[in-house]
């Protein structure tokens, strides 16, 4: 495991008498994408809202650069440098994308807390905010009232806003979801960017932008990791392609 | 945007001029006027930047008002320079106690908290002998503003009274709109649309929405030292939960989240509840204005769902339009 590098292993969630994530072991380290597949249901939003924090889990560990993070909150987790992004497109509509990922960046600042100065007389910050949505592509959109944007963009905002906090793992929960063919080949080629100084785990249901994305996968079928491995082994694994691949892997094969 | 700034000025304008006229009774009516916008001003910065709803923000008002009215000596005028920091630290410490405690709920847990809350410390001053029981007591002198001997107010005198609260209003409002614009406001702001998001974003909840607690509440302890020194008299129903839900009513007719909105508010119920009362106008059924204003404020939220402030900006629209 790297020095930045995340480690969780044996997670479970169980909610009531479900059990959505079964014993769950992983591993992220900076400069790879880790995909994680699995049809509906599976688990890997649960899986996602353990590693973040959002929900505790039943059991198992998570390390994270050195420390045991298990019972942190999920904004003592941000501040240790893991973001992540969610399904649901999370912007603040009525803020301009600036202010979006001025208001990330701020998180990070212990000024944060001042109520005497104006958030516009700390070049610092908008300095941050412009690097992260210069990282993204976004700098050009930079005074439009965030709701406007796109769909791809508002993802693009999105990510920006995590990377304003300057993580060093990221949690992508489905990034290409509702995108049209130009717009996932722009997210595929900044993943690719971001992957370079980043842990990223990648949730997402499109096969190409995985496959051309990952050097690790996990494929999670009710909860419980099916195969793990490296694509091309992930890729001609019969379970696999028995239960999510499809019948169109093995026609192909 | 600019329309409603010249209108504002204009209206700061007009209040200014009140005491010209000379009638008393309007200088005292909206000295009182203001110092229910402060306190509408005050709960705006938990409603309409935090989104907390509290049914128990008059306690602090009530709790000011006692202050001032037991720290006073009986017949003689307290320094306003040590009563009303020692208010504002006591209305402070009350906050960040109960705020540890009710912060950390949401929605309408909150305002079931604050209720309680409220209730907790009505019954507390009604039912012991403490602050005069349900009676309440009074504050036969007001304070005094003496800097080395010199009085640059003598605040017996309404107009000297209404001037000091005036500037007192317009300070506040510009302390808040510092603030909205602050990092701290902005956080708010975030917290009060997405706190799932602010939190993986990095920002702990808790801190901030009890800074917010404790500054509306310290805002709402100055009103209620004012209004305490203003009326020279104190009783439990300054801190019933009735009146929280009043200057509520105030935010939600003058525009919640837009500060001008609550001195709007101020203004419009109490000129509103004035009118409506009125035995010269309405003769016997005046004593009944409650029905009136009820149905004056459903007719306000389903018209002007964002107040009266809002028809500023559809002014402003048309202007634009227009153009």
């Amino acid at each position: 495991m790297s020095e930045h590098g995340l480690r969780a292993s044996g997670l479970s969630k169980v909610f009531g008498g479900l059990t959505a994530v079964d014993n769950v072991s992983l591993e992220l380290n900076v400069g790879a994408v880790h995909a994680v597949i699995g049809p509906n249901g599976a688990g890997k939003t649960t899986l996602i809202n353990l590693l973040s924090g959002d929900l505790p889990p039943t059991a198992g560990s998570i390390h994270f650069n050195g420390h045991d993070i298990v019972g942190y909150s999920s904004d003592r987790r941000s501040r240790l440098g893991i973001g992540r992004t969610y399904q649901k497109i999370n912007i603040f509509p009525s803020f301009t994308v600036l202010e979006n990922c001025r208001l990330a960046a701020q998180s990070r600042k212990s000024h944060a807390v001042n109520v005497f100065r104006s958030v516009r007389s700390y070049p610092s910050l908008k300095q941050e905010a412009e690097q992260a949505l210069a990282a993204v592509g976004l700098e050009h959109r930079a005074r439009v009232i965030a709701g406007t944007l796109s769909h791809g963009e508002q993802r693009q905002l999105d990510i920006a806003m995590s990377l304003a906090t300057r993580p060093r793992v990221l949690l992508l929960d489905e990034p290409l979801s509702g995108m049209g063919a130009e717009e996932s080949t722009n997210m595929v080629t900044l993943l690719r960017k971001l992957a370079k100084d980043h842990a990223v785990l990648l949730v997402e249901h499109d096969m190409d932008a995985v496959f051309a994305l990952a050097e690790a996968l996990t494929v999670m079928v009710n909860g419980r990791v099916l195969a793990s491995g490296k694509p091309d082994e992930i890729r001609g694994n019969p379970d696999v392609q028995r239960a999510y691949l499809g019948t169109a892997e093995v026609r192909r094969g | 945007m600019k329309v409603g700034r010249y209108i504002l000025v204009l209206g700061a304008l007009c209040v200014a001029l009140v005491p010209l006229t000379g009638a008393t009774f309007y200088v005292q009516l909206v000295s009182k006027i203001m110092i229910l916008a402060i306190f509408a001003m005050s709960l705006d910065l938990l409603i309409g930047s935090a989104g907390l709803v509290s049914l128990g923000h008059a306690a602090f008002f009530g709790v000011a008002g006692y202050g001032i009215a037991l720290l006073s000596p009986k017949y003689q005028a307290a320094s306003f320079w040590w009563t009303l920091p020692v208010v504002l630290i006591i209305c402070a410490t009350l906050a960040l106690i109960v705020g540890l405690l009710v912060v950390r709920t949401s929605g309408v847990y909150f305002i079931m908290v604050t209720l309680a809350f409220g209730q907790m410390l009505y019954y507390l001053f009604h039912d012991t002998k403490f602050g005069g029981g349900s009676d309440g007591i009074y504050l036969y002198v007001r304070p005094e503003l003496s800097i080395a001997g010199w009085r640059p107010l003598n605040l017996e005198k309404p107009t000297h009274f209404f001037y000091f609260v005036f500037a007192i209003m317009l300070g506040v409002y510009f302390l808040l709109s510092r603030i909205r614009v602050s990092p701290f406001g902005h956080v708010l702001v975030g917290l009060k649309a997405n706190e799932q998001r602010m939190r993986s974003l990095g920002f702990p909840p808790t801190p901030y929405k009890l800074g917010a607690f404790v500054l509306a509440a310290t805002l709402t302890g100055l009103a209620g030292y004012l209004s305490a020194c203003q009326f020279g008299f104190v009783n439990p129903e300054l801190l019933s939960w009735h009146y929280s839900a009043t200057v509520l009513m105030m935010l939600i007719l003058g525009g919640v989240a837009r500060l001008h909105g609550a001195v709007v508010g101020a203004f419009a119920y109490v000129l509103l509840q004035e009118l409506l009362a009125s035995q010269a106008i309405w003769g016997g059924i005046a004593k009944h204005w409650q029905l009136g204003m009820g149905v004056l404020i459903v007719l306000s939220v389903l018209l002007l769902p964002n107040g009266l402030t809002s028809l500023v900006d559809r002014l402003s629209w048309l202007h634009f339009k227009a153009n």
